[in-house]
């Protein structure tokens, strides 16, 4: 689709080359030239562009162009939280003193960092509800792998090493059997009862002396808060077991409920959902790990210490039977900059608006659609409610096609076809930053695209329209992987 | 629910009006679910701030920390304060980058799935690879992956790690390992004891220390064994020197932050992993392909989904999703930008200012450079007295020094550990004048 002067996007890097051009003059050489080693390991070859500084920021922002993101579009996207990003959160993590501080600097030299470090490990406590923090790990599935890997540590130094059943609901995320799998466990599946809470009958079968843990999220990916819960924790403690609690969706309960007030025992929060720090397009994230006192030993390193009365305040420990440290450094420091910022911008009152919002959006739409798009959990949704497009299907328009349907109305796609145990699932998480007019006009959009559905259903078929691309050859593209530009091409 | 924040647009009366919609009388009523004993508990958080007060309180944080802009520095270890291009963040700060999330609707989200494919490619071209991801973490978390894909590459659970790769490496693939019966040995160069049980080879280039390790020898050693040889890449050293991929290393990883990122404490970083073809199935993380649309035309899409964990769940080869795109997007426009002679120069320039650092921190007396062979921008120095002392007192100067070796866990010099080492690192960012008068200091000591 060109426009106008719009530039075209159509030509890769290594295509637009052109040899002599240059992005960058680097500076002359100040020492007297050294001897280099060996010809024998120097390259000779490096395939890369040459292609002008104008040349390569045209390309980039005309590539941006193509993609919908929170500051362009609405994007409802279930259980990624995609609210908005305040600004000023970006400005602060690029200051000289945030992002021009070296991993191995001496403490004395960076204490400032550490105690923005401290200090936000304190708040995630004091929201979560849990007795420690290691901020260490570096996006939510990273923050999973070490909470299982340290309940594998605590039944390990408990001498119960037959503990090796991991029990995940059904609704769960991919990346909860996928930790526990990289973690050593055997992953049993925990079945949802009629309402979408755990299925207590089940559980109390699970509960054995080989359980090593069950690995809820709070609300569950049906977007609903699971009341039996405080069962569930004490029957998993009752058999020796510990409650892992995937943060994901904690957006709707900031301020209302402490995960760890309700037994939870591990837990990481996505400071890339719940605390606004930017997607980026699939990362950076942060996925602080919190446990209760009974793991604090356990906690992956390092974890900043305030030292009273000592000239050093701030310093980084090992804990006593740590996991072992799980990334190269302390943690994605950019974005925990970030999510501090956020939390101390809005205090205590700022995060129950968060949560109150988002909910009360969440049901402001549900109890829009549900005239037309089937509730297959039909209770109080949380901070998203999850819809199925079966009435549409009968029609012969699937979840998909209603999702890329939307595509051409200008709204990011809902989360499509999870949690599994819903068919033709439609995810919809509006965020608490949204305005009544633009949940409205959504609404509009959901509404139009079912009486499309039943007046012009090959209209919703073959969406999206007006997009950059139509339906991308997904098959082909796995059946021959082309993953690089090659000369010969 | 009365407090109103910039962030949130619902007024009192919007929020009347949605709570009639959906038939409750307050925002309370929507919470029920929870136990009424855990409802809405006590915080202890502050009250909301200003952005005004918010600027100057994290300015106050920040300046509390010596950035490494106020003066020379020569920290390396991992962690490279190279020069950033300005158009790195002007184009990752736009927000149709910035704040889209992972490309699951490709149609919308063709911005982000090309540059991942162009990131594939520079990055395979860097490493003289087959295959990139789409990226992982960071180096070191990237090194791990590659040592469990080798283990399910080859069957086989016995690692040999080269004992002179980042002590920091070696502690996090012990962490990703504890839990999956690999068994880790770390031996010298000379006793190297690869067998048929043996899963891969694990190197660094350059080492720790800064020095080149010889990736020829380590390739035959491992693949005379049914071996990987896995290799973690400093990809600023790709600019001059000859990759892993040209020495037919299986897997390589590496550090991606040389390229266009901020130290910033340690992260966001980038972990930057390739292999062969024949290995693509095993690789852990997103891949991008390039494909066509029901119209014809050439589009991108994230492919080989069935790797991955929100398909295969347990089974999946990792359980990667969120990782680090927006600074694949950075090094993609660092590379764009550098092309063949800017990263050629900019290495060359480390190269020829560490050499000239270490001939005259050689001339001074009771200094000495105790490594044999070829080095890239760090090496390791033996000092008169104790690095702390020497650091302490480059500090009054402004100057920030070498990272102390004492008190690592690995590596030894003739076996003897490394007492009174530092480990150097001399950039493009240093000045003839930032390194004389790095010397001049060292020489107060003998």
């Amino acid at each position: 689709m060109q426009v106008g002067g719009s530039r075209n996007t159509g030509k890769l890097l290594m295509e637009r080359s052109s040899p002599g051009r240059m992005g960058v003059v680097p500076p002359p050489l100040d020492v007297p030239i050294q001897i280099l080693p060996d010809d024998g390991m120097l390259r000779s070859e490096l395939d890369l562009p040459e292609i002008s500084e104008p040349e390569v920021v045209q390309y980039f922002t005309n590539l941006s162009q193509l993609n919908f993101s929170i500051d362009t579009h609405f994007y409802p996207l279930g259980s990624c939280t995609m609210k908005y990003n305040p600004k000023i959160n970006d400005e602060v993590s690029f200051m000289a003193g945030f992002a021009g501080i070296h991993p191995r600097q001496p403490l004395e030299t960076c204490q400032g960092a550490l105690e923005v470090l401290y200090r936000l490990q304190e708040f995630l406590a004091n929201i979560t509800g849990m007795a420690g923090v290691s901020l260490a790990t570096l996006a939510g599935a990273h923050g999973e792998l070490a909470g299982v890997l340290m309940m594998r540590a605590y039944h390990m130094s408990r001498g119960d090493s037959h503990r090796t059943k991991m029990a995940i609901p059904d609704s769960a995320h991919g990346t909860n059997p996928s930790s526990a799998a990289m973690a050593g466990f055997d992953v049993v599946t925990l079945p949802s009862d009629a309402e979408g809470n755990v299925d207590l009958n089940a559980l109390h079968e699970l509960a054995d002396q080989n359980l090593a843990g069950v690995m809820i999220t709070l609300p569950s990916t049906l977007g609903i808060f699971d009341t039996n819960i405080v069962e569930v924790c004490r029957v998993v403690h009752e058999a020796g077991g510990l409650v892992y609690g995937d943060g994901a969706n904690m957006n709707a309960l900031l301020g209302k409920v402490r995960l760890g007030d309700l037994g939870f025992d591990v837990i990481h929060s996505n400071l890339h959902k719940t605390f606004s720090t930017p997607h980026g397009g699939g990362g950076p994230g942060a996925g602080p790990v919190c446990c209760s006192k009974d793991l604090l030993p356990f906690l992956a390193a390092p974890v900043v210490a305030k030292n009273e009365g000592n000239s050093l305040q701030y310093s980084l420990v090992h804990p006593e039977k740590s996991i072992g440290k799980i990334s190269g450094f302390h943690g994605n420091f950019g974005v925990l900059v970030r999510a501090y910022t956020y939390i101390r911008t809005l205090g205590e009152s700022g995060l129950i608006s968060i949560s109150s919002n988002a909910v009360l959006n969440a049901n402001y739409l549900m109890e829009a659609l549900r005239d037309i798009y089937y509730l297959p959990y039909d209770r109080r949704c949380m901070h998203e409610v999850v819809f199925s497009a079966d009435w549409q299907k009968e029609r012969g328009v699937s979840g998909l096609e209603v999702a890329k349907r939307l595509l051409d109305y200008g709204y990011h796609a809902p989360t499509m076809y999870f949690p599994l145990i819903v068919h033709e699932a439609l995810m919809i998480e509006p965020t608490e930053s949204e305005t009544r007019e633009t949940l409205d006009a959504f609404i509009g959009a959901m509404r139009s695209i079912n009486q499309e559905s039943h007046d012009n259903p090959e209209l919703v078929q073959h969406a999206p329209h007006t997009t950059p691309v139509s339906r991308l050859d997904e098959a082909g593209a796995a059946r021959r992987p082309d993953l690089r530009w090659r000369r010969d091409d | 629910m009365n407090f109103q924040s910039h962030y949130i647009p619902n007024t009192e009366l919007d929020q009347a009006e949605m709570l009639r919609t959906i038939g409750v009388d307050s925002v309370n009523d929507l919470f029920l679910d929870i136990p009424e004993e855990f409802r809405n508990p006590a915080l202890n958080l502050s009250e909301p701030l200003s952005e005004l007060e918010i600027q100057k309180e994290l300015s106050g944080l920040a300046s509390k920390n010596r950035a490494l802009i106020s003066g020379p520095s020569f920290l390396g270890a991992g962690s490279y304060h190279h020069f950033i291009p300005s158009i790195v963040k002007s184009l990752i700060t736009r927000g149709e980058f910035l704040t889209a999330y992972t490309p699951y609707q490709p149609e919308v989200s063709q911005g982000t799935l090309q540059v991942i494919y162009e990131f594939q490619t520079l990055i395979a071209n860097l490493y003289d690879m087959e295959v990139a991801n789409a990226g992982m973490y960071d180096g070191a978390t990237s090194l791990a992956e590659g040592v469990l894909m080798a283990c399910r590459v080859t069957q086989r659970e016995h690692v040999v790690v080269v004992d002179t790769i980042s002590p920091d490496y070696l502690q996090v693939i012990k962490t990703y390992c504890q839990a999956q019966g690999i068994d880790l040995t770390l031996s010298s160069v000379g006793q190297l004891d690869i067998t048929d049980e043996t899963a891969c080879l694990v190197s660094q280039y350059p080492n720790f220390y800064g020095y080149l390790e010889d990736l020829s020898y380590f390739s035959n050693l491992a693949h005379e064994k049914g071996a990987l040889l896995v290799v973690s890449a400093d990809p600023m050293a790709m600019g001059m020197l000859k990759p892993p991929g040209t020495y037919d290393a299986d897997i390589v990883t590496g550090e991606g932050q040389p390229l266009g990122i901020p130290t910033s404490f340690g992260g966001p970083y980038l972990g930057l992993f390739t292999t062969k073809q024949q290995y693509i199935r095993q690789m852990p993380s997103r891949l991008v392909g390039r494909t066509l649309d029901d119209q014809g035309r050439t589009g991108f899409v994230l492919t080989l989904q069935t790797r991955e964990q929100h398909i295969r769940r347990e089974r999946a080869t990792s359980n990667i999703c969120t990782n680090e795109a927006l600074y694949a997007l950075a090094s993609t426009v660092y590379l764009s930008a550098m092309g063949k002679n800017g990263l050629r120069q900019i290495s060359e320039l480390c190269y020829h200012k560490a050499h000239y650092a270490a001939s005259k921190i050689a001339e001074l007396p009771g200094y000495e450079i105790p490594l044999e062979g070829a080095f890239f921008q760090e090496f390791v120095v033996k000092c008169p007295v104790s690095p702390e002392d020497i650091n302490r007192r480059l500090l009054q100067d402004n100057i920030l020094g070498g990272l102390d070796l004492t008190s690592e866990a690995t590596g030894n010099i003739d076996n003897q550990p490394f007492n009174n080492a530092m480990l150097l690192c001399i950039t493009e960012m240093n000045s003839r004048e930032d390194i004389d008068s790095l010397v001049s200091v060292l020489g107060e000591f003998n």
